[in-house]
């Protein structure tokens, strides 16, 4: 029995206090904002209507995201998965490509593709059937932060297709339902959770997203925090939106966790099978159409528009160079915040798994609700900090790696988990029996087996930290520059010619660390990927 | 990926009820993982150690200051560039917004780290004014009285007013109104693109209050709103949306129709100049402040120098992309601009834009404008 394990034995300090120190540093930020917002009038903010409008905006805005990220991933997850659409490999892989698109690129390659010199709006004009007006507002953003998320919503329902155990669908399907039937009332209930985690994936995003929220001018909480911090003379209402908007996300965890629904396990004998695919027949060509305009929407379109400004660039010689030293610092800072972040959760996720106490699941809990903290509250908190209480670390990389390590600590955790998840505590218990120390069995029994999951961590880590926009501007230091950087910075000047090489490098720079994410996470390799299988 | 960790966990004992099968085979392999990620850390630490030392700006202080620019880079290269090779002193840049970045300096308290603020507006000078230090008064006589702080503590660089883009395919200036208060009309405010959370948007609001009050400015920006003016992130992607045929007109500053007509020469935007003294034609300058708490107060100061004197103005009448005035009597502005004293019919208290500004964003947003 997994509950039993190490309950008995006192967790090693060397695992107690790094876990400890890892949680307590992500208290700065919301004690920051209390601090900051003074107790006094600032909390007047709370009265506005604008404020309750914007936090209606905000709500919307996440129901949007969540409905359109879950039908588009989860469709492209059923068909990849499930059916015998033609050409899977391409639907494959068009839908993790999005994984590199930062929502503020999504966004700016929408405009650009709509409105009155946008291609999409020329091509629709050729054809007859007008202009399209240019995206923005609530459906833009929405639409915007759905193709940048949705991936999310399909590598999980993915992973949870390719785990079903098929025979219960082979049950309905013996007691007279079709094949689609079958699927909703044997399979559904089985990835439901997948569902759940993806959108949530895709909620959290939208409430904390920024940039694309800005640039289709749709005021939510996030934004409306840094229009106050911006504006000058009061920044203490600035603060108690920042504590509004982590109590509206610990209320939207709380509502996804009761909604995750109960959990179905095969626990009969013998290995499990693949299931069949089911044949779509006469549903093929929609099936497909429907691939190919997701594909065309969410892929070619802001790769194309993204081509098509870098050549306008070029043939009136607007065109910078190659933004190499930003993409130089943004690798680099991704992937060492990336490994220090995994790093740091490994302790919390290894405490609450192999020492069961109620203190080390409060602290596992705690970890995971750091998933409130946006980025421009993590950053406004360090600079607060740094450049009043520690002004040698202040606007220097290690206090931005900080940064990040308090920003991605839950989602490092929850791949730790994951990876923690698929191995066999038996394995750990044979080792202690023959005499190896905890901090022993760890290094060299538990580690080892949890490599594929840790990668896959440490890689999607990597691509939201190079994603990574408010913080990274407040607290890069004075000179330095990363792609995201360099993309916001030409944008918010308009010069969308500009922003597009370092938005198209950005892509490229992900991509290999996609297809490294997607290759330990949904593997075809199952032999790869204990946590895929039994 | 998955964000339910925790429940994963619960899944998995579920399966170790089961009799073990043969898909699960634990493998063993040799902790090689531990001695890379022990040589992980300790690359990442020396990265950290060495990236940390080579962002700090001890080595040299010196030769060097530290600039937070408001001021576009692609804009202001140039000059700095020009200002490193004529002074020896090399300069360390923040490229950012300039109320962004003048809210940073306010959070950095006593420690921020800038020996310059170089502006896009007064308002944002005007609101940091308590960190700055006193710009030394030659420096200052350089400029006209309108056009620095009364109480010192910044001096304009540059002059940018306020103007109507306008299509010209659409509109001739003559038959364009010359009152801003017309323009938020059904007949213009419905072609028309505002940038209501720009500084300079906000900057001409101000100034609308100060000249017409409170009443006559709320009713303006409501109107704007219900006449179905349409709002932008900024100034330039107003004028791209003029030459695009998204709108037909825009409230903006004077100098982004050079910037677009360099990249798109046969745009088809042109500026119609208000009348002189009308809030829509506000004259704002773009200027810097020396922060008291920067580390190379006579490297600022020579910055400022630097930015006044007849090289660094003529930068603004000659090559500068951005057509902003140059400031200092005696410069001419680059081709086809009015003369900048036919504007300034009457001078608004450019430092008193910034301390009004919260009671202006207030209006904006009550008119529903940055919704």
């Amino acid at each position: 029995m997994r509950g039993r394990v190490g309950a008995g034995r006192r967790p090693p300090a060397l695992v107690v206090i790094p876990a400890v120190a890892a949680v307590l540093l992500l208290l700065v930020p919301p004690v920051y904002l209390v601090i900051r917002s003074g107790f006094g009038d600032a909390w007047a903010v709370l009265g506005e209507t604008e404020t309750w409008r914007t936090v209606a905006r905000t709500m919307w805005l996440v129901v949007g995201v969540s409905v359109g990220a879950l039908v588009v991933g989860g469709s492209m997850a059923w068909l990849v998965a499930r059916t015998d659409i033609p050409l899977r490999r391409v639907w494959a892989v068009a839908a993790v490509i999005p994984l590199a698109m930062p929502s503020f690129v999504a966004a700016l390659a929408l405009a650009g593709a709509t409105g009155a010199t946008g291609f999409l709006s020329r091509l629709s004009e050729a054809l007859g059937f007008g202009r399209i007006e240019r995206m923005e507002g609530y459906w833009g953003a929405t639409l915007a932060i759905v193709m940048s998320t949705f991936p999310y919503v399909y590598l999980l329902t993915l992973a949870a297709l390719r785990r079903i155990d098929p025979s219960q669908e082979e049950a309905a399907r013996s007691l007279g339902r079709g094949p689609v039937g079958a699927f909703i009332v044997a399979s559904l209930p089985q990835i439901r959770r997948g569902l759940a985690g993806g959108a949530l994936l895709a909620g959290l995003y939208a409430i904390s997203d920024f940039g694309a929220v800005s640039l289709m001018r749709y005021t939510t909480v996030t934004r409306a925090i840094f229009v106050r911090y911006e504006s000058g003379f009061d920044r203490r209402p600035a603060a108690v939106l920042g504590l509004l908007l982590i109590a509206m996300t610990i209320i939207f965890l709380f509502i996804e966790a009761r909604a995750r629904g109960s959990v179905h396990v095969r626990s009969g004998p013998g290995a499990r099978r693949e299931p069949r695919r089911i044949a779509l027949g006469r549903l093929r060509v929609p099936a497909l159409i429907w691939t190919s305009l997701i594909t065309a929407a969410f892929v070619v379109t802001p790769l194309g528009v993204m081509i098509y400004w870098i050549a306008r660039g070029a043939s009136n010689g607007t065109l910078d160079g190659m933004p190499w030293s930003a993409a130089i610092t943004s690798v680099a800072l991704a992937g060492s915040a990336a490994l220090l972040t995994t790093l740091a959760a490994l302790p919390v996720g290894v405490l609450a798994h192999r020492y069961r106490r109620p203190w080390t699941q409060g602290l596992e809990r705690s970890g995971y609700a750091a998933n409130a903290l946006p980025g421009i509250v993590v950053g406004l908190a360090l600079v607060f900090l740094g450049a009043r209480y520690m002004p040698w670390l202040y606007q220097t990389f290690p206090l931005l790696v900080l940064a990040y390590l308090i920003r991605f600590f839950a989602e490092a955790l929850s791949g730790v988990d994951t990876a923690l998840a698929s191995v066999n505590p038996r394995t750990e218990e044979a080792a202690r029996s023959l005499g190896r120390s905890p901090v022993r069995v760890l290094g060299e029994v538990t580690l080892p087996q949890m490599r594929p999951g840790l990668v896959a961590a440490v890689m999607l880590v990597f691509l939201s930290v190079i994603k990574e926009l408010p913080a990274t501007a407040l607290l890069l230091p004075t000179g330095a520059r990363t792609l995201a950087t360099e993309v916001w910075r030409k944008t918010t000047v308009g010069s969308y010619g500009a922003a597009a090489l370092p938005a198209l490098a950005l892509v490229i720079v992900s991509l290999p660390f996609i297809a490294v994410a997607v290759r330990e996470h949904v593997t075809e390799r199952e032999d790869a990927l204990p946590s895929a299988n039994d | 990926l998955t964000a339910h960790g925790a429940s994963d966990r619960s899944q998995q004992e579920g399966y170790n009820l089961s009799v073990p099968t043969g898909a699960e085979r634990p493998r063993f392999r040799r902790p090689r993982i531990l001695r890379s990620l022990t040589l992980l850390t300790a690359v990442i630490g020396l990265t950290a150690v060495g990236v940390g030392c080579g962002g700090g700006s001890g080595d040299d202080a010196d030769q060097k200051i530290v600039i937070y620019s408001g001021r576009e880079e692609e804009i202001v290269a140039p000059l700095l560039t020009q200002f490193t090779e004529t002074t020896g002193i090399e300069v360390d840049v923040r490229y950012g917004k300039s109320s962004e970045l003048a809210a940073q300096i306010a959070e950095e308290g006593a420690n921020a780290p800038a020996d310059v603020f170089f502006s896009q507006d007064a308002g944002a000078l005007g609101s940091v004014s308590d960190q700055l230090a006193a710009i030394p008064q030659a420096s200052l006589d350089r400029v006209e009285a309108g056009f620095r702080d009364p109480a010192g503590k910044w001096v304009g660089t540059s002059g940018r007013v306020r103007v109507v883009a306008f299509n010209p395919q659409k509109y001739t200036a003559e038959e364009l109104p010359d009152d801003v208060l017309e323009y938020a009309k059904p007949e213009y405010a419905k072609h028309l693109g505002i940038a209501p959370t720009n500084a300079s948007f906000q900057a001409f609001v101000t100034a609308m209050r100060m000249k017409h009050g409170d009443a006559t400015t709320k009713k303006f920006l409501q109107d704007l709103k219900a006449n179905g003016a349409k709002t932008f992130e900024g100034n330039r992607p107003i004028v791209e949306a003029i030459a695009d045929g998204d709108v037909d007109l825009g409230l903006v500053n004077h100098y982004y129709l050079a910037l677009v007509k360099a990249e798109r020469p046969d745009a088809t935007v042109e500026n119609k100049f208000l009348a002189a003294g009308d809030p829509g034609a506000l004259v704002n300058v773009a200027g810097v402040g020396i922060l008291a708490s920067g580390k190379n107060t006579d490297g600022a100061q020579k910055f400022v120098e630097f930015l006044l004197s007849d090289d660094g103005q003529k930068f603004y009448g000659t090559e500068a992309e951005e057509n902003e005035y140059p400031l200092v009597a005696g410069i001419p502005p680059q081709e086809g601009l009015p003369p900048l004293e036919s504007l300034t019919g009457e001078a608004y208290a450019l430092g008193d834009l910034g301390k009004e500004e919260k009671a202006t964003l207030q209006l904006i947003t009550e008119a529903g404008l940055t919704s």
